[in-house]
């Protein structure tokens, strides 16, 4: 086996490939078209559908209904898509509807520059539908990472019936490297659990879970869908405890689980009084910049890199975070995950340093927010 | 013949809403085609549209406002054997009407159901794509200023090869329907009806009023003969069965042992139509071919053919973390639109650093060694400086040999692309260049 040569766009659409992903839609848009290619490529031969939208909500619009009837299904896009899908993602929460989103973020705001990276969408993943429900977002920071993580996307997305974002950037997203596919984490594949006995109510979760089972829309038992507030039985209600129960469920089966898919890097230094935080492609930089920091400049620094960014996976913060004198958020905007890890460590001296200039933050600038004290 | 309506939701459209009659018609062509609830999925959206699929034992989905044709779609390239039919307003025409212009293209077979009542029922009775300029509703004046929407002329005209323009009082409703649904493709339906409750206050309009102004518009009585082609879904299945095998993930097998062990970074700066992302490329895959790990990271404008093209390329023996180019060992420079892009790595280029210059071009101090080559003197063309370039760069067996580049053309092009790359390599080879420094 030799060494692939491929972006992370080909990477994200071989671990959804590998995560059994049967249908794809997208609109073209830079820097996610070569994610369209790469499963054009891939899925039609595979048996599986891939649609180019006539729009981003019309893409993320097949991609539910696919799901619905029994396909894994995964649409991409960046920010100025990424808005247009807003009213059906939280469609994907309320009905929950599996489903992977990869955002290939690009600088913003609005269409901004769309050969050039950010991660301005960090918190616009998290809050950008109605309702304000929980969503599971994963960030990559290689290659390696697209791969594994959209294949626990998919797992998470059939585990929870729910939609999980894959938080990419066109800095990991078009930048081509070399991937030894052997020593690749490749997940095994989870299916969404589907209902086996007694009368089939769309939306009844077992007693002590909060996952109900599926069936297809399109198998031998009628299934009802619905983007409105409903009961178990996916009829409108308008009962407040029915209403309140429902919610807090979705927003249950999200969060209460987190630990099991708090996905992270932890490389404590030894004697370190300084943990730097970051995630997506500034993580290479920070590696880069703790390397140095320890070999030329014999100040241990350590390293958390979060691969889940939400749900917060505020153990694993509280932890790295245990006995260090100054925390430091390093990202690709403005400061956006920042307020995430200082309401975590609120006792904590949490400092952040980022920019969003179209260049990726340098090893040298890390070094030198670092040394600043 | 079972009615397919659920017996413990009977319908709760307003007294006299046309809403009703479409509702039996519907069932009555169900139990027609002898279909069962497990045979038919009812897709609808937003407005009193919306409730269609509530009042039916079948497979049913509920979506947002305008957007049900795109989930029909994606529930009917899944299970090709369901009946979708789709249920949506003159409301959600015109909030999806890109919806509908791709579903008339496509040809998947669907049946969207119109029921077109000319205003918003469910929101005060304001104005539709298809209310009458001279109508009175809830917009104020706003409705006289616009034209409203034929729908059947806008659906054949996008494409859809049955489309049908029907009054919901129409006797036979069902056998229409049953067309419609049993119709191989996508199929239209605007039925035309009265919403008492709001658009009937202001506007005297009945049954009859109806008929006479579906008289008044080109009739549209089924199958559009110049759409008449192949259902999408069957065509795709079709296409895909063949298409090639999956791709192939094996990768590059190390086939030489590395020059030099040592960290490289490489920026190519051009402009689009050099070649510069293909000749990076080709270094890339030449120095894997030593195992060599390596990103490349492009640059470029939005434009295709225009602007600058700048690739960067580092090669390490150890997994590279940071993708950005600090300290550059090569340059390429090989126009100006592209020198300027990346105008500050110069000066970052140590004594040891080489920078082959296409002459002419105009670059900024720098401590690297020079080695400038006249390739219109040479006879390389603008698509073959890039690649040119790089074969002066290999020359020097740092960071990758003539060879490796050799094996990784080899590798990367077929047929004549193949050849036309040799023989750029082949004569690039012979040119011969001296390196100096720049003068000062």
């Amino acid at each position: 086996m030799g060494l692939l040569f491929i972006d992370g766009n080909q990477a994200v659409a071989m671990g959804a490939t590998h995560a059994g992903c049967r249908f794809f839609a997208a609109y073209p848009i830079t820097p996610a078209s070569t994610l369209l290619e790469a499963m054009l490529e891939i899925l039609p031969a595979a048996g599986g559908v891939v649609l180019q939208g006539e729009d981003e909500i019309a893409s993320i619009g097949y991609c539910l209904g696919a799901s619905m009837a029994g396909l894994k299904a995964m649409t991409a896009t960046s920010g100025p898509g990424l808005s247009l899908c807003s009213e059906n993602i939280s469609f994907a929460i309320a009905g929950e509807i599996p489903l992977v989103i990869v955002d290939v973020m690009r600088q913003g705001p609005s269409t901004g520059s769309a050969t050039r990276g950010a991660d301005g969408d960090i918190q616009f993943m998290r809050w950008g539908s109605s309702g304000g429900l929980p969503v599971i977002v994963l960030a990559p920071t290689d290659v390696s990472d697209c791969f594994t993580l959209t294949a626990n996307g998919f797992n998470l997305a059939e585990k929870f019936r729910c939609p999980v974002f894959i938080a990419s950037n066109k800095e990991i997203g078009m930048t081509r490297e070399t991937l030894d596919m052997e020593t690749v984490e490749k997940p095994e594949v989870i299916d969404r659990a589907p209902h086996t006995s007694g009368q089939f109510v769309p939306f009844q979760v077992k007693a002590g879970e909060d996952v109900p089972p599926f069936l297809p829309i399109g198998g031998p038992i009628p299934v009802r869908q619905t983007s409105s507030t409903h009961g178990p039985d996916g009829y409108i209600t308008t009962k407040p405890f029915e209403i309140q129960a429902s919610v807090e469920r979705l927003q249950r089966k999200i969060e209460a689980s987190v630990s099991s898919f708090s996905y992270f890097d932890l490389e404590k230094m030894e004697g370190a009084r300084i943990l730097i935080v970051v995630y997506g492609v500034t993580a290479r930089a920070a590696r880069a910049a703790a390397a140095e920091l320890l070999r030329d400049l014999q100040t241990p620094v350590s390293l958390l890199v979060l691969k889940t960014l939400w749900p917060v996976p505020e153990e694993v913060l509280r932890v790295a975070a245990e006995g260090m004198e100054r925390v430091l958020v390093v990202e690709m905007n403005l400061g956006q995950y920042v307020h995430e890890v200082r309401r975590v460590l609120a006792k904590q001296r949490v400092d952040f340093y980022g920019k969003m200039s179209g260049q990726l933050i340098s090893p040298k600038e890390i070094i030198e927010e670092v040394q600043r004290g | 013949m079972v009615s397919l309506l659920n017996p413990d939701r009977p319908p709760v459209f307003c007294p006299g809403c046309s809403h009703d009659r479409s509702l039996k018609a519907l069932d009555q062509a169900f139990q027609k085609m002898g279909l069962e609830g497990s045979d038919v999925v009812i897709v609808s959206d937003i407005g009193c549209s919306g409730l269609f699929d509530t009042f039916f034992n079948t497979h049913a989905l509920h979506g947002l406002h305008g957007r049900a044709l795109t989930y029909g779609a994606g529930i009917k390239l899944a299970q090709p054997q369901l009946k979708v039919v789709v249920t949506m307003g003159d409301g959600g025409l015109g909030i999806g009407g890109a919806h509908l212009l791709a579903a008339c293209r496509r040809n998947l077979d669907l049946t969207l159901l119109v029921l077109n009542n000319f205003n918003f029922g469910m929101t005060g009775g304001q104005f539709s794509c298809t209310t009458p300029e001279q109508a009175s509703v809830a917009s104020g004046f706003l409705n006289v200023l616009e034209k409203p929407m034929d729908v059947c002329t806008v659906a054949a005209s996008g494409g859809a090869p049955f489309v049908v323009r029907a009054s919901v009082y129409k006797k036979e409703l069902s056998k229409l329907l049953v067309e419609a649904i049993s119709f191989d493709g996508f199929s239209v339906v605007d039925l035309w009806g009265i919403c008492p409750a709001r658009y009937l206050k202001r506007n005297p309009l009945s049954p009859k009023d109806i008929e006479a102004a579906i008289m008044e518009l080109p009739p549209f009585e089924g199958v559009v003969a110049a759409n008449e082609r192949r259902e999408y879904g069957s065509h795709y299945r079709e296409k895909s069965d063949g298409e090639s095998a999956a791709p192939d993930w094996r990768g590059i097998e190390k086939a030489f042992e590395p020059p030099v062990k040592a960290r490289r970074e490489v920026v190519l700066l051009g402009t689009a139509g050099e070649r510069v992302i293909t000749a990076g490329t080709l270094l890339a895959h030449a120095a894997i071919l030593a195992g060599m790990h390596i990103t490349q990271k492009n640059d470029y404008n939005i434009t295709i053919m225009r602007g600058p093209s700048v690739t960067e390329i580092i090669v390490s023996p150890e997994p590279i973390s940071y993708t950005g180019v600090e300290q550059p060992d090569v340059i390429v420079a090989l126009s100006e639109e592209g020198v300027r892009r990346g105008w500050d790595l110069f000066s970052k280029v140590g004594a040891e650093g080489r920078v082959i210059l296409s002459a002419g071009v105009k670059i900024p101090a720098t401590a690297g060694q020079i080695l400038e080559t006249d390739f219109k003197v040479e006879g390389i063309k603008k698509k073959e400086r890039a690649l040119a370039a790089l074969t002066l760069l290999a020359k020097s067996g740092d960071p990758v040999t003539l060879e490796m580049l050799r094996e990784a053309i080899s590798q990367s092009f077929h047929g004549k692309r193949r050849e036309e790359a040799q023989n750029v390599l082949e004569r690039a080879a012979e040119i011969p260049v001296d390196a100096r420094t720049q003068s000062k």
